[in-house]
């Protein structure tokens, strides 16, 4: 394993690409973390009392909990008092096009390669661009609108459409779900709401970029997407960080919700700052992600690439409710570096003949630590519920780790789940094969490691399949010497 | 074409080959045969580039130092093994795999790429030399393959690949008659007066297809012997017994 040792200390030395940090014009409130900071951003966002009550419930409740230690990562403590809650671009008047977004704001997503004046003209693809915490553009307004479909940051929602906000928001992750999901329920500041009314078919795949810009800046997103009867949304995540020195807290909370025969499609491709070669830095991406199938023969399907942060830990799950509803998770994880990932999904079967399918790549190199963690629990109401798990692990490197927890609970005799394993060294055998036939070691190990990866890429989205195999091929290069 | 001095591999502290020599002419076809654990595997991995053998001695390519190159330089040079264990790469299309290979080749050659469909008809004509089926190409390096199948595979590769030198590791192992004479057919095809081959195989069998220029014994890691083709129906006779006492130290 000479050469691929050699690989992978090249892989750890890889930089950043993304490292760089704006100079912007920074709204922070003071660190610390009490009642009246809930109080100011509840006021800076001009919110109504009911959701300031929500919070508030929130906060008081997450001052009963601790962390959790069941899960298979290490960091140090989180010290919450040392996190400012708010950071926002300083006011200025409401955009009515993209020009006249903050030319800094622009120069930072051309040099992400994701301008939205392109992404506008070529792809046809609407983002809400989320700066820190703040909206700062949001386009093709107009085309969803006519489609009848709201697109909004979530602090807009609030204002415009407080009805359905109130109605769904943390009706999937409750704000007592877990410390984190709480933390985000009392402190969010912004995200994205999304709703697509009875019948429609979303004209154009949705996409949010994140960004984390302020030093120290823990993120709280909360995303909402609710898909009405028969309904159909793709959603695309994608996100960068700039490099930083101290760890940040990201505790992110996405809720969809499917009724009767609606179908959102969720993909995410993730890229934040993995932290340097000693993994020092880096970011905690600590996020609740859970769609509910409310309505009888909805479909909620995750897909993942997650390449970035520290720490990655999530279960984007799905709460099969309604009878014959189908839920999937589809997952590529990398950790490289001293990075380190636990995650898998949850599938929880209610209603009669439920499906779900999960299917789980992940490939660590370096010290990397990566950890496939899963629940499948099947109610006695799910009479002839199914479930397929497929996890499989690919170690570059010996230092490199692979760990599997499937957690299967079936209470109702007539389910079948099934569960499928396998961990592999990426062989010398596959390389020195390549390589006889005049393949570089380089585009060797991208190519078996992509190839590994197909089954989730085929899964997303073509602009983003693109994105997710050029990431990996990024992650691992210069990984010969 | 290909000249072996003295050549030396070990695994940790066993010794393997003990000084093999050979000398191979443009256009010949050269047979090494053996008993089991003889070394002629080794033979093939160390000539490919495997590192895992600690290697001297020498091997001129065309003049050049062969065992100074990587395994993709031996390549672009001209040098093509058929496993005798061909891997499978799940997820990696077996076209995609051999267009990557290609193209990798005329690259570090300075010669231009060769664009999907001239690569797609490449490959349908070469295919027939070895009677795969279109269903070859969109399926996975090797994966579920047959072991015919993936010996077939490895003879097409070689035709695209059209190697200066073709290191053929017993490429009879494993097959039935009817796949043995397909796998034979492809090979002779490619018999040029430009390419040299090394066929490795234990049994005489595979000779009778491919007739060779010479064949060489060669026992506990050294050659005993070498003649014309009817070396190989000798040993088919009397078997290996008499070269293992011969080769004894």
């Amino acid at each position: 394993m000479t050469e691929i040792s050699s690989d992978v200390r090249e892989l750890a030395s890889r930089e950043y690409k993304y490292g760089f940090s704006t100079d912007l014009d920074e709204d922070v409130v003071p660190r610390g973390l009490n009642e009246d900071v809930i109080r100011l951003i509840s006021e800076k966002k001009n919110e109504p009392e009911w959701l300031l009550e929500w919070r508030l419930r929130a906060y008081r409740h997450w001052l009963t909990l601790s962390e959790p230690h069941w899960q298979n990562v290490h960091y140090e403590p989180i010290d919450y008092q040392d996190i400012s809650y708010y950071a926002a671009p300083r006011p200025k008047p409401a955009l009515q096009s993209l020009d006249e977004v903050d030319p800094e704001v622009r120069a930072m997503f051309d040099k992400l390669g994701i301008s939205l004046a392109e992404q506008e003209r070529l792809s046809g693809v609407a983002i809400d661009a989320v700066v820190d915490s703040v909206s700062v553009a949001t386009t093709f307004k107009a085309t969803l609108a006519k489609a009848g479909v709201i697109f909004c940051s979530f602090s807009e929602a609030v204002q415009n459409h407080p009805d359905l906000v109130r109605k769904y928001l943390g009706s999937v992750v409750p704000y007592r779900d877990n410390i984190f999901a709480t933390l985000n329920s009392a402190v969010f500041t912004d995200g994205s709401f999304c709703f697509i009314p009875k019948g429609v078919h979303c004209p154009m795949e949705l996409s949010t970029y994140f960004r984390i810009n302020a030093a120290d800046t823990g993120q709280f997103e909360r995303t909402l997407i609710v898909a009405e009867e028969g309904a159909y949304v793709s959603y695309l995540e994608g996100c960068t960080a700039p490099m930083r020195d101290k760890n940040q807290l990201h505790a992110a909370v996405v809720e969809l919700v499917a009724l009767e025969d609606a179908h959102i499609k969720y993909s995410t491709v993730q890229n934040w700052y993995p932290g340097d070669a000693e993994g020092r830095g880096g970011i905690y991406n600590f996020v609740t992600k859970r769609g509910k199938c409310a309505g009888a023969n909805s479909k909620i399907s995750w897909t993942q690439v997650e390449t970035g942060s520290a720490i990655t830990w999530k279960y984007p799950g799905v709460i099969l409710q309604g009878d014959n509803s189908v839920g999937e998770f589809y997952s590529v994880a990398l950790t490289a570096n001293h990075q380190q990932a636990d995650t898998g999904t949850k599938m929880i079967h209610i209603g009669k003949n439920t499906r779900s399918t999960i299917l789980s790549k992940a490939i660590s190199a370096g010290h990397g630590q990566n950890t496939y963690r899963g629940l499948v629990k099947v109610l006695r109401s799910a009479e002839g519920a199914r479930n397929h798990t497929q996890c499989d692990s690919l170690l570059l490197g010996a230092k490199s780790g692979a760990f599997t927890f499937p957690y299967v609970e079936v209470k109702t005799p007539t389910a079948q789940v099934e569960h499928e394993a396998s961990t592999s060294k990426i062989g010398e055998d596959q390389l020195f094969y390549c390589r006889q036939r005049g393949i570089p070691e380089e585009d060797a190990v991208s190519m078996i490691v992509n190839g590994f990866c197909r089954e989730v890429f085929q899964e997303l989205p073509m602009e983003f399949a693109v994105e997710a195999q050029k990431l990996l091929s990024v992650s691992l290069e210069g990984s010969i010497g | 074409m290909l000249e072996i001095r003295d050549l030396h591999a070990s695994l940790g502290d066993t010794e393997i080959l003990k000084g093999v020599s050979l000398e191979i002419a443009p256009g010949e076809v050269h047979a090494v045969m053996g008993p089991n654990g003889a070394g002629k595997s080794t033979l093939a991995q160390v000539l490919a580039g495997r590192d895992t053998y600690t290697v001297s001695g020498e091997v001129l390519f065309n003049g050049v130092d062969l065992l100074a190159l990587a395994p993709e330089e031996r390549a672009v040079a001209g040098v093509f093994l058929a496993f005798q264990y061909p891997v499978e790469i799940p997820g990696v299309g077996n076209l995609y795999f051999l267009r990557s290979a290609l193209n990798s080749i005329r690259t570090a050659r300075g010669e231009e790429e060769l664009d999907a469909m001239d690569f797609l008809s490449l490959a349908e004509e070469k295919m027939k030399l070895v009677s795969m089926d279109r269903s070859f190409m969109g399926r996975s390096v090797n994966e579920g393959f047959s072991g015919g199948e993936k010996k077939r595979n490895e003879i097409f590769q070689m035709a695209i690949l059209e190697p200066a030198l073709a290191i053929l590791d017993e490429t009879d192992s494993g097959l039935d008659i009817d796949a043995l004479q397909t796998v034979a057919h492809g090979v002779n095809a490619l018999r040029s007066p430009e390419r040299s081959m090394l066929v490795i195989t234990h049994y005489q069998r595979l000779l009778e297809y491919i007739v060779p220029d010479r064949v060489h014994v060669l026992a506990q890691g050294r050659i005993v012997q070498s003649g014309d083709k009817g070396l190989a129906l000798e040993l088919e006779k009397h078997g290996y017994a008499g070269f293992e006492v011969a080769a004894a130290p």
